[in-house]
């Protein structure tokens, strides 16, 4: 049980800046995700909290004590690598029990702990196996013993699953979360994947081009996204975004040839000029006739299942729109896309940040008294 | 490419018996000359059938090359050249690609080159190095002090003279690095993580994971080890540190002596035994150890 406080950090490799001032505090027994598209500097925090790398500058403290000159074993860290980094010499028992081998720790006392720990992850029957001979998400399973047989403060995990086929991925996610709720020690996953990112977190860091784009839980960062790149890389399908000029004579945000009608005293607030707009697939509304909504030919769909994603066409602007398996359209059909204005999200261009205003239907309303829809 | 018809089988089977036949050759001749009485041996034409003398043979050539010494010399240079070499090279290797320094680039370069420089091309300042060690310090204390100071200190029969200057080379330490590289960054890491330090991973996980290439090392520098002739000529002069290549030297029949070339043979038969019993006991890793990598 630590809390980890990362204060001003900064990393650069010669003159090639990585990381430009991170400041995090994650609460103790938190369970913190980091994620980011690849080269966004996730891992080397991650590695940097560890203390495989150097921090450049800045400072980072486990548990209230400055560990930037201390050893990885000094600072009750442990860690579960990508590529599960097992000892291919030694068996799985010799994996488990090393760091407690290192410590000195008996002999008796550490087959005891190795055995204990085994159990925990379910490979007790698999103690006397070299690596080699075990699965994909065995080995997942040997790597994460290792790192609780030490009983750390922290645990780190670099994109541990990315290696695993999609099923065993899914299993292992829950595995994961599962021993968290169990050891309750502060976790920091790092992944690039957004599924692993949403279900796991109690905490979650976007991060991007070595900033940190948003800190929140995972639901407030989906429903509010603090800038387009958030908006952008949370959600699948993502998110329509699209430019739109606002219009103060017409009160209305004009993109791609469509009008949106919005409130005058909102579109004055906004003042002249072309934000970004952003809303979700999933949020969007087909509508079967062309009444209330954007008329848009249907480009191709993509079945899931549970339902379907409907790619549309505006004008040379694509746009999705998720549906239930009920809702049948063929490519060239012609239908209504409905946004309602609750959920759209709105962007300053130049910063890229979110611009915070009211959109809910009982405050704005269109022309005729109605909710404000769009018109073509 | 790989084609299978009777022609190319044919043509296959016709190169390897050819090839055998050269590599085999020579061993024939000894293991039949070997076993022949001196008129036998010296017939014309050559007979390659073996006959029954060979142990008189090889008795001769025991005793009269006093190969018993020779052979425990040689053994022990060989060990010595092996064990030092495997140690060394396992140990620079491990600096070299294990530790960030700012000068490693430089110092790994400066280790390459010298296997452009075998000892037999530095034969001469070798010698004198190992002849004089004092010299270098010699020449220091006369330039500062003008003394001149009389040290007698040098290598020249002693194990450590046959040994040292073939330990020093740079074939090991690059056939160590290459291995050490294979590796993945996250197995140091990992270990870090777990706290050991760095002698403690040395042991705990590199001596292990590069069994194979020590054993294919060991391989290589035991043969070389005991195949060495010009050094031991020049760094041994009491027959106490005679090594198996000097006296096969010595048996062979001098210009105006007798042909004995049966007893020259046997005792070469002798001399070949032991690194031929290394390479048959370690051949399967020696392969696996150059060619592969056990992940």
């Amino acid at each position: 049980m630590a809390d980890i406080e990362i204060r001003a950090v900064r990393k650069s490799y010669g003159k090639n800046p990585i990381l430009h001032g991170i400041d995090l505090a994650f609460a103790s027994g938190e369970f913190v995700v980091i994620l980011g598209p690849s080269g966004c500097g996730k891992s080397t925090l991650l590695r940097m909290i560890a203390g495989l790398e150097e921090i450049t500058g800045g400072e980072i403290a486990i548990n209230r004590r400055v560990v930037n000159r201390l050893e990885p074993r000094e600072r009750g860290c442990a860690m579960v690598f990508q590529n599960y980094a097992l000892y291919p010499h030694m068996t799985v028992a010799g994996n488990i029990g090393y760091a407690l081998k290192v410590a000195g720790v008996p002999k008796a006392e550490r087959l005891r702990r190795i055995e204990e720990t085994a159990k925990i992850v379910g490979l007790f029957d698999y103690l006397d196996r070299k690596p080699a001979a075990l699965s994909g998400g065995q080995r997942q399973r040997v790597a994460m013993a290792r790192a609780i047989i030490r009983e750390p403060s922290v645990f780190l995990f670099d994109e541990p699953l990315s290696n695993l086929d999609a099923k065993l991925r899914v299993t292992m996610r829950a595995e994961i979360r599962k021993l968290h709720q169990r050891l309750s020690a502060t976790s920091v996953f790092v992944t690039h994947d957004q599924v692993e990112a949403m279900t796991l977190a109690d905490k979650l860091v976007v991060m991007n081009k070595g900033v940190v784009e948003q800190v929140g839980q995972p639901l407030d960062i989906y429903h509010r996204p603090a800038s387009i790149f958030v908006a952008s890389f949370i959600g699948a399908p993502a998110m329509n975004l699209f430019d739109a000029d606002i219009d103060l004579d017409g009160a209305c945000l004009a993109f791609a040839g469509a009008k949106l009608l919005i409130d005058r005293a909102l579109a004055a607030q906004l003042g002249a000029g072309t934000v970004t707009v952003g809303i979700r697939p999933e949020q969007c509304i087909v509508a079967p006739d062309a009444k209330g909504g954007v008329a848009m030919k249907v480009d191709f769909v993509e079945e899931l299942g549970s339902g379907r994603v409907i790619h549309l066409e505006l004008n040379g602007h694509p746009f999705a729109a998720c549906v239930d398996e009920q809702t049948r359209v063929r490519p060239g059909d012609w239908i209504s896309l409905v946004m309602p204005l609750a959920q759209l999200h709105v962007f300053d261009q130049k910063t890229g940040r979110r611009i915070e205003v009211d959109l809910d239907p009982r405050a704005v309303r269109g022309p005729a008294g109605q909710p404000a829809l769009v018109t073509v | 490419m790989i084609q299978r018809t009777p022609f190319a089988n044919a043509l296959t089977y016709g190169v390897m018996i050819f090839g055998f036949l050269l590599l085999i050759g020579p061993f024939i001749v000894i293991v039949s000359g070997a076993s022949q009485t001196i008129q036998q041996v010296n017939a014309i034409p050559f007979s390659f059938l073996p006959q029954d003398r060979l142990l008189e043979n090889m008795g001769v050539a025991w005793a009269r090359a006093n190969l018993g010494t020779a052979m425990l010399n040689s053994f022990v240079m060989a060990s010595l050249v092996t064990a030092g070499k495997v140690a060394l090279s396992a140990l620079t290797a491990f600096a070299i690609v294990f530790f960030r320094t700012p000068l490693k680039g430089f110092f790994f370069w400066m280790v390459f080159i010298t296997l452009m420089l075998p000892l037999e091309v530095r034969v001469v300042p070798t010698y004198a190095v190992a002849a004089d060690l004092f010299q270098p310090v010699r020449l220091l204390i006369s330039a500062v002090t003008g003394f001149e100071v009389s040290v007698d200190w040098n290598l020249l029969n002693s194990y450590a003279g046959l040994t040292l200057p073939l330990i020093a080379t740079a074939t090991g330490t690059f056939l160590y690095r290459q291995f050490y590289l294979t590796l993945p960054d996250e197995l140091a890491e990992a270990a870090r993580m777990d706290g050991s330090g760095a002698i403690r991973f040395f042991i705990d996980m590199l001596l292990p994971l590069s069994r194979t290439n020590m054993l294919a090392l060991t391989t290589i520098m035991f043969v070389y080890g005991w195949n060495q002739y010009l050094w031991p000529l020049l760094m041994v002069t009491d027959p106490q540190y005679k090594t198996t290549m000097m006296s096969l030297a010595a048996l062979l029949p001098a210009e105006d002596g007798t042909p004995d070339w049966n007893v020259t043979l046997a005792g070469s038969l002798i001399i070949m035994l032991p690194p031929l019993i290394v390479v048959a006991v370690l051949q399967r890793w020696f392969v696996r150890g150059l060619v592969a990598t056990e992940k």
